[in-house]
């Protein structure tokens, strides 16, 4: 299996990655861990005419505080993200999430980045990022912009990221301490993605639930931000009725595809049964 | 299209050479440099047949190309055993612990390994499991190579191996 040929080109900032794709086009194509894009590209599913590796970048690594938000540096990998002290404190569904994700050598390669901006709905971070109310940090040729995770994803492969634009940083605001949280998937095996999997982030006050945000994977042509069924679940005890409705309200906003990973229906089924899980472990995990 | 030049070192060894962008690592290292240790077994980065220990990471050298290895500090399998000759630790234990069968998967599985227990001195049989999940033996039922990095371990530790009550 031998990719189409291309010229590669590394950049050591983001300035020079972002002039080289403007005067690329269409031809020139960003690679970050490759280990969605490399795999395409072995089975000609994608023959870019340039790779422009972001790997000599610096400035795109590391994670930080900043005011009220934790900035992630798009190249951070998820290996980094799961050894990472400070994560494990204060988003402690990252490192929940990315030991999920595909086998120990993909993670010492596969980025935070390159998750989020790929838009394959088979991507675990999308539907995270979008529980957890985090925008994106868009540079392009006419400057930066930030774009919500909410509003990134379009379709398969389909997102908000225009030709020339590289994903810089992935910022999310600081969860309040005490939080409740989960990501619940199911794999036929490991390095599978998901046949439903959901995300949950919740705070609890008085035995109530005070927010709760609901992110769903592999489920649709895109990743879903169940809004609909966190309002249900918002002011509740989590007893099994809301739960039921919210569940109800969860399954109703997918729409899968009938794959190897099992029938439409079944898949839609799965979604709810992962979600009730996520909740039950958020919720024991809450405190307050 | 134009070849890149990259340098590295592979297994202690300063290398220089011609690569076109679109060679795959595991090319570079089987068909260049003549190190058919790293094995090629699905292509499709799922089995870990492939995997290299490159700058302190297990990467599965067919879903990366050789360019992107410029700089980096790499080892094979064939770096693995101890500079005197003798077998590494994790290499004893797979032989002792008849940790192969069919032997394909041996290299990946071995260098996998040996990461593990850069990282992780003294893993539990759990931690093990999950940390060579992403290498595939279709032999062995994995019990035996279980079995072979915990006597690398112990043996790493200076302690002696004690096989689990079954």
């Amino acid at each position: 299996m031998i990719p189409a040929a291309f010229s590669y080109h590394r950049p050591k900032s983001v300035q020079e990655a972002v002039a080289l794709l403007a005067e690329l086009g269409d031809n020139g194509r960003v690679l970050a861990g490759g280990h969605s894009l490399i795999p395409m590209m072995k089975l000609r599913l994608a023959s870019p005419g340039n790779l422009v590796d972001l790997a000599g970048i610096g400035e795109l690594k590391g994670v930080r505080a900043d005011g009220n938000d934790i900035v992630v540096g798009a190249m951070t990998t998820q290996h980094e993200l799961i050894a990472s002290n400070f994560l494990a404190d204060k988003i402690p569904l990252l490192r929940e999430t990315s030991l999920q994700i595909a086998d120990p050598q993909v993670r010492y390669l596969g980025t935070l980045g390159g998750n989020v901006a790929n838009g394959d709905p088979g991507n675990d971070m999308p539907a995270v990022m979008m529980c957890l109310g985090a925008s994106y940090n868009l540079s392009g040729k006419s400057g930066e912009r930030r774009i919500a995770a909410r509003e990134f994803y379009q379709g398969t492969y389909l997102t908000a990221l225009e030709t020339g634009e590289v994903l810089t940083a992935v910022r999310i605001p600081t969860p309040a301490a005490g939080h409740g949280w989960a990501y619940e998937k199911l794999k036929r095996k490991v390095g599978d993605y998901a046949t439903a999997a959901a995300a949950v982030m919740l705070s609890m006050k008085g035995g109530k639930v005070e927010s709760c945000s609901i992110g769903l994977t592999n489920v649709a042509d895109a990743p879903l931000w169940a809004q609909e069924a966190g309002r249900i679940l918002t002011g509740s005890t989590l007893d099994a009725a809301t739960v039921k409705r919210a569940v109800a309200a969860a399954e109703a906003i997918t729409s899968p595809a009938s794959d190897t990973r099992g029938p439409a229906q079944y898949r839609t089924k799965m979604a709810g049964v992962m979600l009730a899980r996520a909740l039950d472990r958020a919720k024991s995990r809450a405190r307050g | 299209m134009a070849k890149s030049q990259i340098e590295l070192k592979v297994n202690g060894k300063s290398v220089e050479a011609l690569v076109e962008p679109r060679t795959l690592l595991i090319h570079f290292l089987r068909e260049q440099l003549n190190l058919t240790g790293p094995h090629i077994g699905c292509e499709t980065s799922h089995c870990g047949a492939c995997t290299v220990d490159l700058d302190g990471k297990s990467v599965k050298s067919c879903t990366m190309f050789a360019v992107q290895a410029n700089g980096a500090d790499l080892r094979t399998i064939e770096g693995i055993a101890n500079a005197d000759g003798t077998l590494h630790a994790i290499q004893e234990g797979f032989r002792e612990m008849h940790g192969l069968q069919c032997g394909f998967c041996t290299p990946g599985m071995i260098t996998r390994a040996y990461r593990l227990l850069q990282e992780n001195k003294n893993p539990s049989e759990e931690e093990i499991r999950f940390g060579i999940s992403g290498n595939l033996c279709r032999c062995t039922g994995y019990q035996n190579i279980v079995k072979a990095i915990q006597f690398a371990a112990a043996k790493l530790n200076g302690a002696p191996f004690q096989e689990a009550a079954e």
